[in-house]
C-alpha cells in the first residue's frame, strides 16, 4: 500500500482534450454530410487528405521537439484544425493546395509558436488566409451544386473526383468539372446589376442551388447547437457574431435591398456557420471571459460584414477572425470580471 | 422562513456519495491504547504543554495552555500516562512532523473536575468568554479558527447576523449532517450562547437541500423551543462550493466579504454546527473539547459511518474499527476528495479540524492523467465560485509572473479545487496556485528579512565607523599631548613643576571632553566622526588623565 | 511693412512660450515625483547577505555598481528570483548567474560546535550582521535568526568549528511546489512543456 501525497482536488469529472477534439469532429458531421450531398466526394476526400497531413505533420514536429509522438496526437487538435480546412476548402482543391494549407497550418500558425494552446492564431485559418492570398483562382472555384448539375450532367463519381484532386494517380484525361463561384462571390462581382435582377438572372441561385448552400449551412448549425448542448463551449460568442452579422446586414439591407445582400444571404451563404462554431469557439485564440467572448464574436460579425460588402474578398470569415485573434488579449485585459469581495474587476 | 436567497458564481456537481455513512447512527470509536495529541491543531500560536513525561493526566485536564491571544488549549482526551513530548507526523499536506504530546491511556476515563454552568444567561460576556477559550475550543469546520477569538469581534464593527453553516457541501462528508441529526438540541442551545455572546439579532442555519433528515430535527426543536423566530433555518440548493464560508455569506445575505476581510467586516460571524455544539458542552456541562464527529467512509471500508473520536486516535485504528480492505486501499484522505489533504502515514492522529477520513479505491477516485496543455477553454472561469479567471492565474503561476498573478486576485483564490475538477486538460491548477501563493509568502517574507539584515548591517557600519573615528581622536590627542610635553621640557626648562602639571591636566580634560562630546555627537548622529570640531568645554574635576 | 506684420506673431508666440515655460516649470516642482533613486531600488532586490561573494564589500556597493553598469549577475544568493527582478527594474535581458561568484545554493545557517569554541571573537569581528554573540575567551554562538548565511565566519574561525547547516522548512514555510509533469508516477511519464527552462522548443 503506497500512499501518495498529492494535492486535492481528489476527484475530477471524465473526459479530456481529446474528448472535446471528438465531440467537435462528431458535430461536423452534419455539414459534411451536406457537403457531400450537394457537392460530391470533394470535401470528404478533402478532410481525410488533409488529416492525413496535418498528423504527420503533427508527429514530425513533435519529434523534433523531442516529445512523447503518442500523446500529443492524442489531443486531437491537429485532426480538428485538418477538419475545418477540409471543409473550408474548395470541393476540388487540388491536393497541393491542402498540403500547403495544412502544413502551414499546424507548423507554422501553431508550433512555431508553441504548440497548442499557446498559438494566437487560429491555425486553420491562417493556413486558409494563406492559400487564398496565394491562389485566388484556385480558391474562388467551387464544384457547381448537384441540384444544378444534375440538369446538364451527372454528379461526379467518387473515383472523378479524386483523379481531380490527385491529378497524377490517373493516366485518363480529365473530365471536365462545372465550377462556378460562390453565391457570396457571384453577388459581389454582379457588378451593376439590382439584386432583383441578379438575382432572376444568376443561375447559381436559382432556389434549387441556393438551397444547397442553405442546407450545408443549417448542417453547421446544427453541429454547433449540439457542442453547445454538450457544454463544449458556451452560446456567447457565435451568438453574438451572428446577431452582429444580423444586425448590420439588416440595417444595411433595409436601406437599400437593391445593392446590399439580405442578411439570409449572410447567415446562410458562405462559410458564416461555419465560422460561427467551429472557428469564433476556438478557446485557444478567442477572448477568455464571457463578456469578452460576447465582444470577441461581436467584432467578427462586424468586420465581416465590413469586409464582404466593402473589402476585396467575397467571403471574410478568415480575415475577421484573424484580426480579432489580434485584439483578443486586449479585450482579456478590459473584460476582467468583478472577483468575489472586489469593487472592480482589476485590483491594482 | 427566509425569503431570497442569492447565488454565487460558478460552482459544480460533483457526485455526492453521502449515502455510504448516513446508514448507521453516530457510534463511539474504541478507546485506543495510546493518543497523540499535536500542539497545534488550529490557526494561529502552538500550544504550550503543561505536562511532563511521565505525569498522570485525568479526562479533560488542560495538557497544554494556549500560548498567546490566538491559540487554543489542549486538554487531556482521556485519563492516562504522558510518556513523550516528542515530534510526530501531523495531519498536513506537507507530511513533515509536529510536536505532539503522546500518551498511554488507562481505561479508566476518570474525568477531572468539571464545573457546569446551565445558568450561563448570568454570566459576564467576558466570563462566557473565558470558559470558551479554556475548553480549547477552535473551529470545527476546517481551518480551526480559535473560537473564543472569533466570538469577541473587535469593537469597532457590530455583528448583525450569525451565520451558522450547516452547508456540508463536499462530497463524502456527513459529519455535521449526521450532529445535526442526532444533536439538534446541543446544537440549537450552542447557538443560544452564542447568540446571547454576540446580541445578534438574525440568526441562519444554511442546510444543502440534501439533508431533509437534519433539517427536519433542527426544525422540530425549533418549534418545540418556539425559537423559530429568532434562529431560521434556511435550505439551499446543492452546489459546491455553497458550504464555503465566503459563498454561504453570499448565498444568505447577499453580502460579499470583502477581499482580504473577514466577515465580521460586512457583520457576520459564520460558525459551523459542530463547535456550537462544543460550545454547549463546554459552558453547561463544563467539558472540554476532547472529542468530535469523524466520518469514516469510502469503498475500501467494509462498515463506513460517523464516529465519535477522541482526539489523538491513530487514523489507522480507526481505519480497522471500520474493517478496512487493505488490498483495495489506493488513496487515503483526510478531509473531502475536493480539499482533503491525502495522508502518505496512516499513523497520524485525528485532530480538531478533522472531518472526515476518506479510504478510497482506485476506481473511487482515479488518478488523473498526465497534464496536458492548456486550451483556454475557459471552463475554469465558469465554474470558479470567486469569479476569477483560472487560466489566466495558472499562466501567470507557470511562468512565476506572480505579480501578474496578484493583479488577477491570486489572492481571493479559495482552493476549493472547482477548477481541476472541470479541468478536460488534467490540469493541478489548484497545486499551481498553492505553489504561487506560498512562493509569495515566501518572497515576502524574504524581502522582510533583508531589509532587518540591511538594518543591522548599517548599524555595525556606524558602529566601527565610530570606533574607528574615536581611535583617530586618540591618537591625533596623544600627538598632541606628546608635542606640548616636548615644547614644554625644551623650551622652558627653569618652568615650575606646577605648570607643566597644569598643562599635563589641561591636555587630559580636553580629552575627556572630547570623547563625551563625540559620543554625545554619535548619539544624536551615529554617521558623525568629525569629533576634534567639538568644543570642549572647560569643567572643573579633577579626574586623572587616562592615559 | 513687413517688420510690423511680423512683430505681433514674434510677440504672440514668445508669450506662449513664456505661459507655457511658466506652468511646465511650476509643474515641475509642483507635481515633482519622490521616486527611489536606482540605487535604492537595487538595493532593496538584492538579498542583502552581505556575503561579498559578488566582489564587493556588501550588497549596497554593489547596488552602486550595478547602477553604473556593473553585471547584474553576480549574486548567488540572490540566485536567479534576483537576477529576473534586477532585468525587470533595468529593462535588461535576463542573464544566467555568473558561476564564477558561485551557485545559487540552498539557504544555509551557521552554526557554532560550542565545545570546540575557543572564543577567540574571530568569528563576531566577520560577521556583517553582527548575528554571532559571546566574549574573548568565551564561548560564542550564532544567533539563528539574524544569520543570513553568508559563509564570512567559517573562513576565519582557527579551529573550523563553525558548520553552514541548511535551513530546515518547518510547517509554517512549507508550501507546495510547482507541480512537475511526472507528478503521479513514472509510468505515466510524459515531457510536457514543463521542461527545465531555457530549454526552449
Amino acid at each position: 500500500m503506497a500512499l501518495l501525497r498529492i494535492t486535492s482536488p481528489h476527484l475530477t469529472r471524465s473526459g479530456n482534450t481529446g474528448h472535446v477534439m471528438f465531440l467537435v469532429v462528431l458535430a461536423t458531421l452534419p455539414g459534411l454530410t451536406m457537403l457531400t450531398y450537394y457537392f460530391g466526394w470533394g470535401n470528404l476526400i478533402n478532410v481525410v487528405w488533409a488529416t492525413l497531413i496535418a498528423l504527420t505533420c503533427e508527429a514530425l514536429v513533435m519529434l523534433l521537439r523531442k516529445r512523447p509522438v503518442g500523446f500529443y496526437l492524442g489531443d486531437g487538435s491537429a485532426v480538428v484544425t485538418a477538419l475545418l480546412l477540409g471543409l473550408a476548402l474548395p470541393p476540388l482543391a487540388p491536393w497541393w493546395l491542402t498540403l500547403v494549407a495544412v502544413s502551414f497550418a499546424i507548423i507554422a500558425a501553431k508550433h512555431l509558436y508553441g504548440g497548442l494552446g499557446q498559438n494566437p492564431f487560429n491555425p486553420a485559418m491562417v493556413g486558409y488566409a494563406l492559400v487564398l492570398i496565394s491562389f485566388p483562382i484556385e480558391m474562388t472555384s467551387w464544384l457547381a451544386p448537384k441540384a444544378l448539375v444534375t440538369d446538364i450532367q451527372p454528379v461526379m463519381s467518387f473515383s472523378e473526383t479524386l483523379y481531380h484532386i490527385f491529378p497524377f494517380l490517373s493516366a485518363e484525361p480529365l473530365v471536365d468539372a462545372i465550377t462556378m463561384a460562390t453565391p457570396l462571390d457571384a453577388f459581389k462581382h454582379k457588378g451593376a446589376l439590382m439584386a432583383e435582377e441578379f438575382w432572376s438572372q444568376e443561375p447559381i441561385l436559382s432556389p434549387r442551388s441556393w438551397a444547397a448552400w442553405q442546407f450545408v449551412s443549417l448542417g453547421y448549425l446544427l453541429g454547433g447547437a449540439y457542442l453547445i448542448y454538450r457544454k463544449v463551449f458556451t452560446w456567447h460568442a457565435p451568438v453574438a457574431m451572428l446577431g452582429a452579422l444580423l444586425a448590420m446586414s439588416l440595417i444595411f439591407w433595409s436601406y437599400d435591398p437593391s445593392s446590399f445582400a439580405s442578411p439570409q444571404m449572410h447567415l446562410l451563404g458562405g462559410a458564416t456557420m461555419l465560422g460561427a462554431f467551429f472557428i469564433v469557439t476556438d478557446p485557444v485564440t478567442s477572448a477568455t471571459s464571457v463578456r469578452g467572448r460576447i465582444y470577441f464574436g461581436a467584432g467578427i460579425g462586424i468586420l465581416i460584414y465590413l469586409i464582404r460588402t466593402w473589402g476585396k474578398y467575397p467571403d471574410a470569415v478568415a480575415f475577421a477572425v484573424l484580426l480579432m485573434n489580434f485584439a483578443a488579449p486586449l479585450i482579456d485585459n478590459y473584460t476582467q470580471p468583478r472577483t468575489y469581495g472586489h469593487q472592480s474587476g482589476r485590483s491594482s | 422562513m427566509s425569503d431570497k436567497l442569492w447565488d454565487f458564481h460558478g460552482g459544480i456537481h460533483p457526485p455526492e456519495n453521502k449515502t455510504q455513512s448516513t446508514q448507521v447512527p453516530i457510534t463511539t470509536a474504541p478507546l485506543p491504547a495510546r493518543l497523540v495529541i499535536p500542539l497545534q491543531q488550529h490557526i494561529g500560536q502552538p500550544a504550550e504543554p503543561l505536562v511532563e513525561i511521565g505525569d498522570k493526566v485525568l479526562k479533560g485536564q488542560m495538557i497544554c495552555a494556549a500560548n498567546g491571544y490566538v491559540s487554543v488549549a489542549v486538554h487531556a482526551p482521556t485519563s492516562g500516562t504522558v510518556v513523550a513530548i516528542t515530534e510526530h507526523t501531523v495531519p498536513h499536506p506537507s507530511g513533515l512532523p509536529d510536536l505532539c504530546v503522546i500518551m498511554d491511556t488507562d481505561g479508566r476515563e476518570q474525568w477531572a473536575e468539571r464545573s457546569p454552568t446551565p445558568d450561563y444567561r448570568d454570566l459576564e460576556r467576558t466570563e462566557l468568554l473565558d470558559i470558551i477559550a479554556n475548553a480549547g475550543i477552535a473551529g470545527l469546520g476546517g481551518a480551526g479558527f480559535p473560537a473564543a477569538v472569533k466570538l469577541n469581534p473587535s469593537q469597532e464593527v457590530s455583528i448583525d447576523i450569525l451565520v451558522i453553516n450547516g452547508a456540508e457541501c463536499e462530497p463524502y462528508i456527513t459529519a455535521d449532517d449526521m450532529l445535526m441529526q442526532e444533536r439538534a438540541a446541543e446544537i440549537i442551545q450552542g447557538i443560544e450562547i452564542v447568540i446571547q455572546l454576540l446580541g445578534v439579532k438574525r440568526c441562519l442555519i444554511g442546510i444543502e437541500a440534501n439533508k431533509p433528515q437534519a433539517i427536519a430535527a433542527l426544525e422540530k426543536y425549533l418549534l418545540e423551543h418556539q425559537l423559530q423566530q429568532q434562529i431560521e433555518l434556511v435550505t439551499i440548493p446543492v452546489k459546491y462550493p455553497s458550504g464555503g464560508e465566503k459563498q454561504l455569506i453570499r448565498i444568505l445575505t447577499g453580502r460579499e466579504v470583502p477581499s482580504g476581510g473577514i466577515p465580521a467586516d460586512i457583520g457576520i460571524l459564520c460558525h459551523n454546527p459542530g463547535t456550537c455544539a462544543a460550545i454547549y458542552r463546554a459552558v453547561v456541562l463544563g467539558e472540554p473539547l476532547i472529542s468530535r464527529i469523524v466520518t469514516l467512509t469510502g469503498a475500501a471500508l467494509a462498515s463506513p459511518g460517523n464516529l465519535e473520536v477522541l482526539f489523538g486516535t491513530p487514523v489507522s485504528e480507526l481505519l480497522a474499527h471500520c474493517q478496512l480492505q487493505e488490498d483495495k486501499l489506493d488513496r487515503l484522505l483526510m478531509g473531502g476528495p475536493m480539499m482533503g489533504v491525502a495522508l502518505e502515514d496512516p499513523s497520524l492522529p485525528i485532530v480538531k479540524t478533522t472531518n472526515c477520513i476518506v479510504a478510497s479505491t482506485r476506481d473511487e477516485l482515479p488518478q488523473s492523467g498526465p497534464e496536458q496543455a492548456c486550451i483556454r477553454c475557459g471552463m475554469c472561469a465558469e465554474v470558479c465560485p470567486a469569479t476569477l479567471l483560472p487560466q489566466q492565474l495558472y499562466w501567470y503561476a507557470k511562468s512565476k509572473e506572480f505579480d501578474k498573478a496578484l493583479e488577477h486576485n491570486l489572492l481571493d483564490c479559495i482552493e476549493c479545487g472547482a477548477c481541476s475538477y472541470v479541468c478536460p486538460s488534467n490540469i493541478p491548477l489548484v497545486q499551481y496556485y498553492r505553489y504561487a501563493k506560498g512562493e509569495i509568502r515566501a518572497q515576502e517574507h524574504e524581502h522582510t528579512r533583508s531589509e532587518h539584515s540591511r538594518q543591522r548591517f548599517e548599524a555595525r557600519k556606524a558602529r566601527q565607523d565610530q570606533e574607528a573615528a574615536e581611535k583617530e581622536a586618540r591618537r591625533t590627542q596623544r600627538a598632541e599631548a606628546a608635542a606640548t610635553k616636548k615644547r614644554s621640557q625644551s623650551g622652558a626648562t627653569t618652568d615650575d613643576a606646577a605648570a607643566t602639571k597644569a598643562a599635563v591636566i589641561q591636555a587630559a580634560l580636553e580629552r575627556a571632553q572630547a570623547k563625551k562630546a563625540g559620543q554625545q555627537a554619535t548619539a544624536q548622529d551615529p554617521g558623525a566622526r568629525d569629533l576634534k570640531t567639538t568644543k570642549p568645554q572647560p569643567k572643573q574635576t579633577e579626574e586623572p588623565a587616562g592615559e | 511693412m513687413v517688420a510690423m506684420s511680423i512683430l505681433p506673431a514674434i510677440l504672440i508666440l514668445l508669450g506662449l512660450a513664456l505661459v507655457f515655460g511658466v506652468i511646465l516649470g511650476f509643474s515641475a516642482v509642483r507635481f515633482k515625483v519622490d521616486e527611489d533613486p536606482i540605487v535604492e531600488q537595487i538595493d532593496d532586490i538584492l538579498p542583502q547577505t552581505q556575503c561579498g561573494q559578488c566582489g564587493f564589500p556588501g550588497c549596497r556597493p554593489y547596488a552602486q555598481s550595478i547602477a553604473n553598469g556593473e553585471a547584474i549577475n553576480k549574486c548567488p544568493p540572490g540566485g536567479e528570483t534576483t537576477i529576473h527582478a534586477l532585468a525587470d527594474l533595468l529593462g535588461k535581458e535576463f542573464i544566467p548567474l555568473d558561476a564564477e561568484h558561485g551557485e545559487e545554493k540552498a539557504k544555509t545557517v551557521a552554526v557554532i560546535r560550542e565545545q570546540e569554541c575557543i572564543g577567540c571573537t574571530k568569528c563576531i569581528q566577520a560577521c556583517p550582521v553582527d548575528a554571532i554573540l559571546g566574549a574573548a575567551k568565551l564561548m560564542h554562538t550564532v544567533i539563528a535568526d539574524e544569520c543570513t548565511g553568508c559563509d564570512l565566519c567559517v573562513e576565519p574561525c582557527p579551529v573550523d568549528c563553525i558548520d553552514m547547516i541548511p535551513v530546515q522548512v518547518g510547517l509554517s514555510e512549507w508550501h507546495w511546489d510547482k507541480p512537475s509533469p511526472t507528478r503521479l508516477d513514472r509510468s505515466a511519464l510524459i515531457a510536457t512543456d514543463a521542461t527545465p527552462e531555457g530549454q526552449v522548443a
